[in-house]
């Protein structure tokens, strides 16, 4: 693996960890509901990198939350959050990550906002909450339907973290065109 | 860095990482399939009287599954209305005890010793042209970069304050991306002038 590469990787392990301990957020057109930033990261991960550096920056990211460093949102981590029934979404982000990445070099000639809003909400959306499904319907005991009822009142959240995302993209296109890794692989 | 790592010592911080992983390992296999509510309350009850045995630093540490409560609280709910509240509470008392075994291996383990403890289930990477120590390696520059980023978002917030009397918000995220690259390229020349990452064994 390239030197450039694995800096990457630890940067936006990084950036995820930052986004989970910053203040919360007020976003203006959320009607003021606080969000944590934390999910983007992995939606971001996978729109700048591209599917496999991305997916690693994840990997990175929990092995480092196991080894016990308190990177999660809210100052949680070590080997407890495995066991919660959030687990789905924990190790969805790998996948989150993977399929973003892999949505936006797939649609590497789009225009850039379009394109990093398909892989957001696919990636950041659909893949997430199917894992984190799975994940509370398995550790809460539940069923599928009653596990999504419960997962259900985080999606507007989303909605808009996968936006902002795309508007992130967009500008950093403007701003550093070379930064969208995703896009010049 | 904070660290949800007790300073003083206790019992359990003798035990070898290993050891602690895997008893850690082999009872969340055996706790998964059992729905036994005595079992569970037992498990849970083994749980508390470990975090007395580690003495008061540790029994705070339960204070660390505050965020839980309202998805506890769901969950209890969800089986209740399904009408099986007993199924529940195996439920709850599984989660509790598993998380409070889990965060007892993180309190008593510090991190470098967690790190070589798992450092032998890294070496089929060498398969795939990996390294053990590119992966330390890592490690290393993430939790370095944790507060870099910080100090880089607090600068940037600063500034927009300067221009605006707000704070900056999501507003930031663009730039912050944008410098954070900057910084990962200055970390990637730095790191090939010394050699690049390394690909062979570990020391």
């Amino acid at each position: 693996m390239k030197d450039r590469s694995l800096v990457q990787i630890a940067l936006y392990a990084a950036i995820f960890a930052v986004l989970g301990l910053l203040p919360r957020f007020d976003l203006p057109f959320a009607a003021g509901v606080p969000i944590t930033a934390q999910s983007m990261g992995a939606m971001l991960a996978g729109v700048m990198l591209g599917a496999w550096r991305g997916a690693l920056a994840m990997v990175l990211l929990l092995f480092v939350v196991a080894l016990g460093a308190p990177l999660l949102a809210g100052g949680r981590g070590g080997l407890g959050v495995f066991f919660t029934p959030s687990v789905g979404f924990i190790f969805g982000w790998i996948a989150v990550a993977f399929v973003a990445g892999w949505i936006m070099q797939a649609l590497r000639k789009a225009p850039v906002f379009p394109a990093a809003l398909i892989a957001a909400v696919t990636g950041g959306i659909v893949v997430m909450y199917a894992f984190g499904i799975a994940g509370m319907a398995l550790v809460g005991g539940l069923s599928v339907l009653d596990a999504a009822k419960a997962c259900l009142i985080f999606i507007p959240g989303d909605a808009i973290k996968a936006v902002l995302v795309a508007l992130i993209a967009q500008t950093v296109a403007r701003g550093l065109p070379e930064a969208l890794l995703s896009r010049n692989a | 860095m904070i660290s949800l790592y007790l300073p003083e010592r206790t019992w359990l911080h003798a035990v070898p990482a290993g050891w602690k992983l895997l008893a850690l390992a082999l009872i969340s296999l055996v706790a998964a399939p059992l729905n036994s509510l005595p079992v569970m309350a037992g498990l849970l009850l083994a749980a508390l009287v470990l975090y007395a045995s580690l003495g008061k630093a540790a029994l705070k540490q339960i204070a660390l599954l505050r965020p839980l409560w309202p998805l506890f609280l769901i969950l209890l709910a969800f089986h209740w209305w399904n009408g099986d509240i007993t199924a529940g509470l195996v439920v709850l008392a599984r989660i509790l005890a598993m998380v409070l075994l889990a965060n007892a291996v993180t309190m008593t383990t510090r991190m470098d010793a967690m790190m070589d403890a798992v450092e032998p289930l890294l070496a089929p990477l060498r398969l795939f042209g990996g390294s053990p120590r590119a992966v330390a390696l890592a490690v290393a520059m993430m939790i370095r970069f944790v507060p870099l980023l910080f100090a880089l978002w607090e600068a940037l917030n600063d500034s927009w304050r300067a221009r605006t009397g707000k704070r900056g918000g999501w507003r930031l995220l663009a730039p912050f991306c944008i410098q954070t690259l900057r910084l990962s390229h200055h970390t990637a020349e730095a790191l090939a002038a010394r050699g690049g990452a390394p690909r062979g064994d570990r020391r």
